[in-house]
């Protein structure tokens, strides 16, 4: 545990404000929602007092296009959602994927499909945060455990979306949202924070989308560079090129493999207990503290299983699991949906290993000892 | 005095090397761009803090043709992305040119909310009324009766009267001009770019390729003729007698010219008094 800093008392969703403004977030667009409300009433209290801009929007499609603009006007931008706003928010996540503009959305999980349960936990966004927009685009999607992650892991947000160009989801849930727990805040020196690449030649030799090393420096409105956005298949000027092929593959795999390329730079997995493991859970976000204690039970009972805690979602660490497979004699994927990380799971071990789910339909979480049972069922049947 | 014959006066508003243009012999949208561009040369604005936004349709496209910062977003979305900008970036004077499709079909809700914040942007609506990219189809501002290809049995439903919408939704100044009224157009720009807060100008421009040959004016020409002989200028009549009907005369002129406080004063304001020392 943290102890230097400041001592907080904080949900998760006051971690994740102050957090984002510690980064260095400047704007914020949103529209009411539960469970993820308490982001956007304590950013409208505390980002005014940062010199920053609150809008509250007319819905979730204007609040991620106000974020595309605001990230294009030059500033850090964050809006917080939940299901239903995220799934209208995916067309323009895909904008913002195509003209590689940074943000990041807080997404607080509830149950689904739909309206489903507004005020209760769900996991089931998971695939939607990966693969929501159409089309072919990579994203960044961080899940945190804690309030204390939550605080951590944001910043970690801000720092991928403007290091890679890329929107960032922060895919929390209603528990560790609403959970207050102790957060150490670190002073504002020790705190990383990094900003967008800018370019340094002049106008008339930019080139907006063209990477160096992966990415292309960034020229926000007003720097003089007059550069032309769009969400058309664009080259590297960033002019439309609609019916080239060639384009077009250049400009996917560009966005694509900037975040595949990086997968273990961008990989935050957490072991407990794995180093003799034989049974491993692999859990994420709240589920993962009933994972943990499910793990410490069986320890006690001297079953040999361990965690796999992923702080970092999307991109898959593939080859993390294609690894582990090699050591592990079965793994139990715990999770609040009909199973999802269980069939990236399922593909990156390659059939090495046989892969089983833990689900929640939504709702609840995991009772530690049903996580527990499962992995006695399983202990037994080897 | 040498004279460079292959360059234009006006050739530094705009992107050389996306030029020819994607639009039809006869759109009104050239005349629109050229207003527009007049406008930002007599205020001597200056082009690196200008930002163009615009959605998508062929008056989506002009962001791309214009030298300055210019974003293309995506469908009806132009409003919203433009109030992110200018709150984030307030030194820029943002102006969203867009379609009335974009603006009042798919992206009707922004453009009541942005006008009702009184947001700080100018936005040119170009209105055609149809959709023009997408073939001619049925649009927000299609009058009564007017054929396109999803009313081929002529128009059943009412059309927005945009000004009208406009001014009930709270904007700082409203004008409506066909692209007949060029000279007059560029100034109303002009006086639109130099407005606090939400300020929109409606401009009825031709289509002859999807609109007006389906609708008894297929020649460039003749929608040109018909603004001629039926455009009336009444200025600060109230947008609400303004209506367009299939046939009838088209109200244009200033409607609308008052002031607001802007949302984004308001923001400033606000920062001012809660900042932390």
């Amino acid at each position: 545990m943290k102890n230097k800093g400041e001592v907080k008392f904080w949900n998760g969703s006051i971690a994740i404000a102050e957090g984002a403004i510690a980064a260095g977030c400047r704007f914020f667009a949103g529209y009411p929602i539960t469970p993820a409300s308490d982001i956007a009433e304590y950013m409208a209290l505390r980002l005014p007092q940062e010199d920053g801009v609150f809008i509250q929007m007319e819905d979730e499609i204007a609040s991620i296009a106000a974020l595309i603009g605001a990230s294009w006007g030059g500033a850090k931008a964050m809006t917080s959602t939940s299901g239903p706003g995220f799934s209208l928010m995916q067309e323009n996540i895909g904008l913002a994927a195509a003209t590689e503009t940074p943000l990041v959305i807080a997404e607080v999980q509830r149950a689904g499909p739909s309206t489903g349960m507004p005020t209760l936990v769900g996991q089931g966004d998971v695939m939607q945060a990966r693969w929501g927009s159409h089309g072919e685009y990579e994203t960044i999607v961080i899940s945190p455990s804690s309030p204390q992650e939550s605080f951590d892991l944001i910043i970690r947000a801000f720092n991928l979306a403007e290091l890679y160009r890329v929107p960032v989801i922060f895919l929390t849930d209603e528990c560790v949202a609403h959970m207050y727990e102790r957060v150490v805040v670190p002073p504002k020196e020790e705190i990383e924070v990094v900003e967008r690449l800018k370019p340094n030649v002049p106008p008339e030799e930019y080139m907006p989308f063209k990477p160096i090393n992966d990415i292309a420096p960034m020229a926000t409105a007003g720097m003089g560079y007059r550069v032309h956005v769009t969400g058309l298949t664009h080259n590297e000027k960033g002019y439309p090129m609609t019916t080239s092929p060639e384009v077009q593959e250049w400009m996917v795999r560009h966005i694509c493999d900037k975040i595949r390329r990086n997968e273990p730079k961008i990989r935050d997995i957490e072991e407990y207990r794995m180093e003799d493991a034989e049974i491993a859970i692999v859990a994420f976000g709240i589920t993962a503290r009933a994972a943990k204690a499910a793990v410490k039970m069986a320890r006690r009972h001297g079953i040999k299983a361990g965690l796999i805690r992923l702080k970092t979602i999307w991109p898959f660490p593939e080859p993390y699991f294609d690894n582990i497979a090699d050591s592990v004699k079965k793994i139990l994927v715990a999770e609040i949906n009909y199973g999802q990380v269980k069939l990236e799971v399922e593909r990156s071990v390659h059939g090495k290993t046989s892969v089983e789910l833990i689900p929640k339909f939504g709702g609840e979480p995991h009772k530690p000892f049903e996580i527990y049972e499962k992995i006695k069922e399983v202990k037994n049947g080897n | 005095m040498e004279i460079n014959a292959t360059q234009h006066p006006m050739d530094k508003y705009l992107r050389a090397d996306r030029i020819p243009h994607i639009w039809c012999p006869g759109c009104g949208l050239g005349i629109v761009l050229n207003a527009f561009l007049h406008a930002i040369e007599e205020l001597k604005i200056d082009l690196d803090k200008l930002a163009v936004v615009s959605g998508i349709g062929c008056t989506g496209r002009i962001a791309g043709y214009i030298n300055t910062d210019s974003y293309h977003t995506t469908h009806g979305r132009a409003i919203p992305f433009a109030t992110g900008l200018k709150l984030a970036n307030p030194e820029m004077k943002v102006v969203v040119i867009s379609g009335d499709g974009d603006l009042f079909a798919i992206g009707g809700n922004h453009f009541i909310h942005a006008a009702r914040r009184n947001i700080d942007i100018t936005v040119i609506g170009v209105n055609n009324y149809n959709y023009g990219m997408t073939g001619g189809q049925l649009g927000p501002t299609t009058p009564l009766g007017a054929r396109t290809t999803t009313t081929p049995y002529g128009n059943i439903e009412h059309p927005f009267n945009l000004c009208h919408v406009a001014h009930a939704a709270g904007a700082v100044y409203v004008a409506r001009w066909t692209v007949l009224h060029a000279v007059r157009l560029k100034n109303s720009i002009k006086e639109a770019l130099n407005k606090k807060g939400f300020s929109f100008i409606e401009v009825i421009a031709a289509c002859p390729t999807t609109f007006g040959r389906r609708n008894k004016m297929p020649d460039a020409l003749d929608e040109m003729r018909f603004y001629r002989e039926h455009s009336v200028i009444k200025h600060g009549i109230d947008p609400a007698e303004a209506n367009i009907e299939m046939g009838k005369e088209i109200v244009v002129g200033k409607f609308v010219d008052i002031e607001k406080p802007t949302f984004n004063d308001a923001v400033e304001e606000l920062k001012r008094k809660v900042k932390k020392k």
